[in-house]
């Protein structure tokens, strides 16, 4: 291994050099600051770390396999594919790792009431497990769109217990339920914890979302060197928000050896309007209390996006994505619907799994990306969640080509 | 010396509260909005408070929200909305304050929108999502000439209400409610309490208090707690369903004019 390189974000202005911050309205700045002063204290606290670690073991699966994809790898003829199989947590995505350690915080914060946003239904249907779990109430908010298609998991939501609102402002996606999210968290700012679901909004939010799903990463670093006694050429993640990418990123941002590749959705194309490719095109803004890239116009205002994925579906990006475009650490690409609905098709036939349309965008990659490397060469993809939920879009599109 | 704050002090030492009204940049329409402003001002109101539509304004309620989507409908943006305050500013001497969110602003660019700003008549900015944390790194001294209003919450601490009296200028915003811009049927305790507290705490600005503030009746119980009151929502959804004339508009403005002056 080479030396590794320098870095240490966010400082503790929340800052990923020119990006993130806090740029929320005045009401909400004592309860983030409360959160970051908890969690600064907490993740340095032995009971806490064996509280999370026990949940994440007997609870939520981990550490999840990192399988050997023997047919995926033949069918390209290039490096070994191994993928982090995160579509086996309990309830089917990375996104409970990140849930689990903020009802914690929640608790030791003593409130009572939790609200999220959800996009895909992923992160709706974790905050619905971990609140049903330590047994406090819990409201998600989700775009009408996004309830349309992810059914299945606003139905798994309310089993669980929790309250869906449906969103019916702006795009009625995953932009507009965050927006509905953060103004109920200034009104019930006393007694709710916002748990945000991906790498995204105002400090200390990015930091403890990352912190929370880095373990991923961590843990895939650890069996890639146990089975092949180096480290890996190539990690693949999807990126909306980011929160996948980062957990499998962050352990390897200071290895430079190893090439981290971001794949954001495309949508019909990155030259139609109808795309998420927010770091691909996007410029800097501020939104959602956040310095980042975005999707915008001349005059401020968040454009529409589109993505055949709902989890994807967001016309911003987590602020250590920013910083990382800038810094060219990681390089990030962009992949469309179709191309994503392809890359279902293969996984399922070569590998046994069906993974989620977000996920599918890392595996279309593999089209691009696996040409071009060596035999004694090492790919991970991060399998950031299960399919099931995307069903009846699969149905929809692929139904006489299955 | 700061116009907003001269003009505070004056109607002040008359013994009366000042009352801001806010509009909507091109609400209900873009070509009435002058004779609208020009209306209100004459109806009594002391202080503009032009609001530029934000589609993803996070610190609104619904009637502001969607008085936003109605003017993003009629293209209404930050160039039009100082062409706007232009044409405004030929027919009155009163402060005129701009509210927005950041994000269009900073693709304006911040020095230009500083120019621009004061040679077309505005006195004043209020941006909610930039708060102290990040007021250096935004206005990098660059808003020289125009006052930066800053707002202070329920949920500040003290120490944070006088930091933010020492940074604000023109007048400290008191947000007056946990929650976001919307007419409230009552008001819990704690409303009272927070003005009274907030209040004593403030030594350097003229304070005035918005947030849920729609009738007279809200104004006598808030006077004796601040320097002025500001009246957003209300105003909103009065024009939301009134003629041509602004008729129950300027009857509403003219009402919490006279409780100013109790």
């Amino acid at each position: 291994m080479k030396e590794e390189i320098k870095y240490n974000f966010p400082t503790k202005e929340g800052k990923y050099g020119k990006y993130g911050g806090k740029f929320v309205p005045e009401t909400l700045i004592t309860a983030l600051n409360e959160l970051e002063e908890a969690y600064t204290k907490l993740r340095s606290d032995q009971t806490f770390i064996n509280e999370l670690d026990d949940l994440q073991s007997t609870y939520n699966g981990r550490p999840t396999p990192l399988t050997f994809s023997k047919r995926l790898t033949e069918h390209y003829g290039g490096a070994k594919i191994y993928l982090k199989r995160e579509d086996l947590c309990h309830t089917g995505a990375h996104k409970l790792n990140n849930a689990l350690g903020q009802i914690l915080i929640a608790k030791y914060l003593g409130k009572k009431r939790i609200i999220a946003e959800t996009g895909a239904g992923q992160h709706g249907v974790a905050t619905a497990t971990v609140c049903a779990k330590f047994g406090l109430e819990c409201l998600v908010y989700m775009g009408e769109e996004d309830i349309e298609r992810q059914k299945l998991n606003v139905f798994r939501m309310r089993l669980l217990g929790a309250k869906v609102i449906p969103v019916s402002s702006g795009s009625k996606t995953l932009k507009d339920a965050t927006n509905e999210a953060i103004r109920d968290w200034i009104a019930n700012v006393r007694d709710t914890h916002y748990i945000i679901g991906s790498v995204v909004g105002p400090h200390p939010y990015p930091m403890l979302v990352r912190d929370f799903q880095s373990i991923i990463g961590k843990e895939t670093k650890e069996q890639i060197i146990k089975v092949e006694q180096k480290l890996p050429n190539y990690v693949l993640a999807c990126v909306g928000g980011g929160s996948n990418a980062i957990g499998i990123f962050h352990e390897f941002i200071k290895n430079e050896e190893v090439n981290l590749i971001g794949i954001e959705a495309a949508g019909l194309g990155i030259d139609t309007n109808l795309h998420c490719a927010t770091l691909t095109l996007g410029s800097e803004g501020i939104f959602h209390g956040m310095k980042t890239y975005l999707l915008q116009n001349e005059d401020g205002q968040i454009l529409p996006v589109h993505s055949i994925s709902a989890g994807l579906d967001y016309p911003g990006v987590g602020p250590e994505h920013s910083l990382l475009k800038d810094l060219e650490r990681v390089n990030y690409q962009s992949i469309t619907d179709g191309e994503s609905l392809d890359a279902i098709m293969k996984v399922s036939k070569l590998e046994g799994i069906l993974v989620a349309l977000e996920t599918a965008h890392a595996f279309a990659y593999l089209e691009k990306l696996m040409p071009n490397t060596k035999k004694d060469e090492i790919v991970v993809v991060n399998v950031s969640g299960r399919g099931d939920k995307d069903l009846n879009t699969i149905i929809e599109k692929l139904g006489d080509k299955i | 010396m700061s116009k907003i704050k001269t003009h505070l002090e004056s109607l002040n030492n008359k013994g009366e509260k000042a009352l801001t009204i806010f509009l909507t940049a091109g609400y209900p329409n873009i070509n009435s909005f002058t004779e609208l402003a020009v209306k209100v001002i004459e109806a009594g109101a002391d202080i503009l408070e032009i609001g530029l539509p934000f589609a993803d304004s996070l610190a609104d309620g619904p009637v502001i929200q969607s008085s936003y989507t109605e003017a993003l409908k009629q293209n209404v943006n930050l160039k039009l909305t100082l062409k706007l305050i232009s044409e405004i500013r030929e027919k009155t001497n009163i402060p005129i304050v701009l509210m927005s969110a950041s994000n269009p602003i900073l693709n304006y660019g911040i020095s230009k929108f500083r120019d621009d700003a004061i040679e077309l008549g505005v006195n004043g900015v209020i941006i909610p999502d930039i708060p102290l944390e990040e007021y250096d790194n935004f206005f990098q001294n660059s808003f020289d000439g125009l006052d930066t209003i800053i707002l202070t919450t329920p949920t500040s601490s003290e120490e944070r209400i006088k930091s933010i009296d020492k940074r604000s200028s023109g007048f400290l915003y008191c947000v007056s409610v946990v929650g976001t811009t919307g007419i409230r049927n009552k008001f819990d305790d704690y409303v009272l309490e927070n003005l009274e507290r907030t209040y004593k705490l403030v030594e350097n600005n003229k304070m005035q208090i918005g947030f849920g503030i729609s009738s007279g009746d809200d104004v006598k119980r808030f006077s004796p707690f601040c320097d002025g009151v500001i009246v957003g929502s209300a105003i909103i959804k009065s024009l939301s369903n009134d003629d041509s004339n602004f008729t129950n508009t300027i009857k509403l403005v003219k009402e919490l004019k006279s409780a100013c002056k109790n």
